[in-house]
């Protein structure tokens, strides 16, 4: 059957065909055909947002807790332009998008014509892939390609560009089944013999470490129940990365923490020391390995990823499987209980004991304060009001507050915990916390916040506002650019310069001119008290509170510093050696 | 752990593993890359090289198979023999290329390039220029009574040597067409 209608109407009608129910976006000239068709039908949500980037934040949070590809919708030009920010965040975080931009009529390319700009290749580097469609015809399979290569292998955000004329003008429309990507088929199954040896190494090892990533939670909730038997059975030690927890959960017995730069000391210290080290949906990132040359320097390197540019791009792995972690992981355990299921009991014993002597540090000791709200405490307080919650979400902004969110909140499953690790983008979570809101409008969705990372996207109050959407704002106010101060403080001899904040808004009058709730908290034994008013209060909400103004963030590996040398703050590793009985070095 | 270390080369992964992935010697690799030709594809191939900062010495590129619309990308590149497999490992990802091959480690290829050299000059300088060519089997594609163009494929060593010495003989424009390469044999 032959299917003949104009671009703008394929679009959505290839929107459709996959299943797309969100589409983010703001109008402008170049995708006003494309509007006219949203105006017409029902099927698809459009949510109208406030700037480009927001939408595709927002988007990335809709693709990160669901699991399915976010769609966003832009004009040409400034519109293109203002979601680059939110495509190269997602591709560093590997999160599928499918972002669509107007491009001026295919006659007017390359004339500098109004609202032009060459959108294919400004995003060319931060996308997966990208197209720039000048014929209709061509428009229905790109789209599904454009599906097909955000949501498969290593996902990412991927850009279709379509000329205004191109909308206009009619075609035939294909199915999503049609499409054929001959140069591009990514590997699913690992290599079983390499897989095999993965497991010959597992039974031997005395010393053994899972480090785990946000490919885990990529590979789809099979991968993380996988991922939760082959721990539980071998009993070995677990860490993650900030993108990957909740793939294991965080009241599991084999949890030893994140780790990182602002990871724990117990999880630094095993990773320092391990003798094997498998990695699963990690990429080494610098923030993990701290100085390359003493990375774990005596282990034993296997890396478990869908990417083979991922493995040997920092660090040497011994042995490499490429594939996709949820079936590399069920093969994994296959051959493991197959062969016996055998471990190094005495070994991996021996080991746990080394493990809980580091744990005996309580590296994320801070000292509380009666008079001011410890920002930790404030996180401790919100993870004690909502752990009931199972469907709890967690977004965040960047800086400070992020590192202790991800340090004191505790996740227990996947796709709940939303944040910019790889590119670190302000502005971020509360967009974010919006896109996760619409796909999820029952459930309760927090956005942990610094006062300045909050600013830089907070006109999407309106767009939370406007379509219901009842994120609660958690803002850790400290008046600073908390994370610059510290680097500051501890790295340029105490000079901050330009890391405070002056003419902060009133945020709970911020909160009323936008229509929501607002709440300003600052004495400790006010807080149980404002974060059980913003849980409950039906709509947004912004709390603001007002938090100790110079607290630091540790433990911290200074950047260019080995694991093991790391910086603790309250937390001191001389009581825990006498604790301990003496035996940690 | 000891007992447990793997031998070098011991995985699949790549034949380069049977190398020292430490090692910091600069290598110089003749990379084909076969892709679609679409519109843009040199472009990503180019921006992954100087988005990365890896090392282009010659690019080569044309559509080699006109039905299936496939060019054939020649890339001789340098870097450790990390950075190779890297190289090689992103330009695998990108989305229209069907395959990278390494003439320099998949055994013996022939490389060849193509040069054309404006030699200006008059009287004793002139007749040398024409004798060393003839050594060099350069054939004269264009001639005036004060200049020659020659045209000369070879090895890049070899049009290196021609052009040093007809440097001092009146050199005065050269054109390379960058490296085509293939694996020899079947
Ligand atoms: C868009 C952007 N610009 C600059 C930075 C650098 N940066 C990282 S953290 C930070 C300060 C964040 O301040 P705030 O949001 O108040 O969080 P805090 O560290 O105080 O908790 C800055 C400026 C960034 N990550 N993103
Ligand atoms: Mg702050």
């Amino acid at each position: 059957m032959s299917r003949s209608m104009t671009g703008a109407r394929m679009v959505i009608e290839a929107l459709r065909d996959q299943g797309v129910d969100t589409v983010f976006g703001y109008p402008g000239g170049a995708v006003l055909p494309i509007y006219d068709e949203i105006f017409q039908q029902n099927d698809i949500k459009h949510i109208l947002v406030r700037h480009e980037q927001g939408a595709v934040h927002m988007a990335e949070g809709y693709a990160r807790s669901t699991g399915k590809p976010g769609v966003v919708l832009v004009t040409s030009g400034p519109g293109a332009t203002n979601a680059v920010t939110g495509l190269t965040d997602a591709l560093l975080d590997s999160i599928p998008l499918v972002v669509l931009s107007g491009q001026v009529p295919t006659f007017l390319i390359g004339t500098d014509g109004f609202q032009e700009a060459d959108t294919v290749g400004i995003t060319r580097p931060c996308t997966k892939h990208n197209w720039l469609v000048k014929e209709t015809d061509d428009l229905a399979a790109t789209i599904h390609k454009a599906f097909h290569v955000a949501t498969s292998g290593r996902p990412g955000p991927v850009l279709v560009d379509i000329p205004k004329d191109v909308q206009f003008a009619t075609g035939e429309y294909v199915g999503p089944k049609q499409i054929e990507t001959p140069s591009y088929q990514p590997a699913k199954k690992g290599d079983l013999d390499a897989i095999t040896r993965l497991v010959e190494l597992m039974e031997k090892a005395e010393r053994p470490i899972f480090y785990t990533g946000g490919g885990v939670i990529n590979s789809g909730t099979g991968a993380s129940q996988l991922l939760r038997e082959i721990v539980e059975a071998t009993g070995f030690p677990i860490t993650s990365t900030l993108m990957g927890l909740g793939a294991y959960p965080a009241s599991g017995g084999k949890w030893i923490g994140m780790l990182g730069m602002h990871g724990l000391y117990e999880a630094n210290m095993a990773m320092h020391d391990c003798d094997l080290m498998i990695a699963v949906g990690a990429r080494f990132d610098d923030r993990i390995t701290g100085r390359v040359k003493d990375f774990s320097p005596d282990s034993i390197k296997a890396q478990i990823d869908i990417d083979s540019s991922s493995i040997n791009k920092v660090i040497h792995v011994d042995l490499p499987i490429v594939g996709d972690v949820g079936h590399v992981l069920e093969d994994m355990l296959k051959v493991w209980k197959a062969r016996g299921r055998k471990t190094n009991a005495e070994g991996v014993r021996k080991w746990w004991a080394q493990i809980e002597q580091w744990k005996a540090v309580k590296c994320l000791t801070y000292r509380n304060s009666e008079k001011t709200i410890k920002p930790q405490h404030a996180l401790e307080r919100l993870q004690a009001l909502t752990a009931h919650r199972k469907d709890r979400y967690i977004t965040t902004e960047v800086g400070q507050h992020q590192m202790w969110a991800a340090q004191f909140l505790h996740f227990e499953d996947p796709n709940r915990w939303m944040t910019s690790g790889g590119l670190g983008t302000m502005g971020y979570g509360l967009p974010a916390s919006i896109g996760v809101q619409v796909a999820h409008p029952e459930a309760l969705v927090v956005n942990v916040a610094g006062e300045a990372s909050w600013l830089m996207n907070m006109q999407e109050m309106g767009t939370a506002v406007q379509f219901r959407a009842p994120v609660k704002q958690f803002i850790l106010n400290n008046e600073r650019l908390g994370m610059v101060r510290q680097w500051q403080q501890l790295l340029h001899g105490e000079r901050y310069s330009q890391s405070w904040s002056e003419s902060l808004p009133d945020f709970v009058k911020l909160a009323e001119a936008f229509g929501c709730k607002g709440r300003l908290v600052s004495d400790p034994a006010d807080l149980d008290d404002a974060i059980q008013e913003m849980l409950e209060y039906d709509g947004p909400f912004i709390l603001d509170v007002m938090v100790e103004k110079h607290e630091n963030c540790f433990p911290m590996i200074p950047s260019g510093k080995p694991h093991n040398e790391m910086i603790l703050g309250e937390a001191s590793t001389e009581d825990a050696i006498v604790g301990a009985g003496g035996a940690l070095v | 752990m000891a007992a447990l270390k793997i031998e070098q080369g011991a995985s699949s992964h790549s034949a380069y593993d049977l190398r020292d992935p430490n090692a910091q010697v600069i290598e110089s690799h003749t990379l084909a890359v076969l892709v679609d030709n679409e519109a843009g594809v040199l472009a990503r191939v180019i921006g992954l090289f100087s988005g990365r900062g890896f090392n282009i010495d010659s690019l080569t590129v044309a559509e080699v198979d006109h039905l299936g619309h496939r060019s054939r990308i020649t890339i001789v590149t340098r870097g450790t023999p990390a950075v190779i497999e890297q190289i090689k490992a992103q330009l695998g990802r990108i989305i229209p290329v069907h395959e990278v091959h390494d003439l320099t480690v998949e055994g013996p290829s022939v490389e060849r390039e193509l040069g054309l050299f404006k030699v200006s000059g008059k009287g004793d300088k002139r007749v040398e220029a024409l004798r060393i060519a003839e050594i060099f089997r350069a054939n004269v594609v264009d001639s005036t009574l004060e200049s020659f163009v020659f045209e000369m494929t070879g090895t890049p060593e070899k049009l290196d040597a021609f052009a040093e010495l007809m440097r001092p003989l009146g050199l005065s424009d050269l054109a390379r067409t960058g490296v085509a390469a293939l694996a020899r044999g079947i």
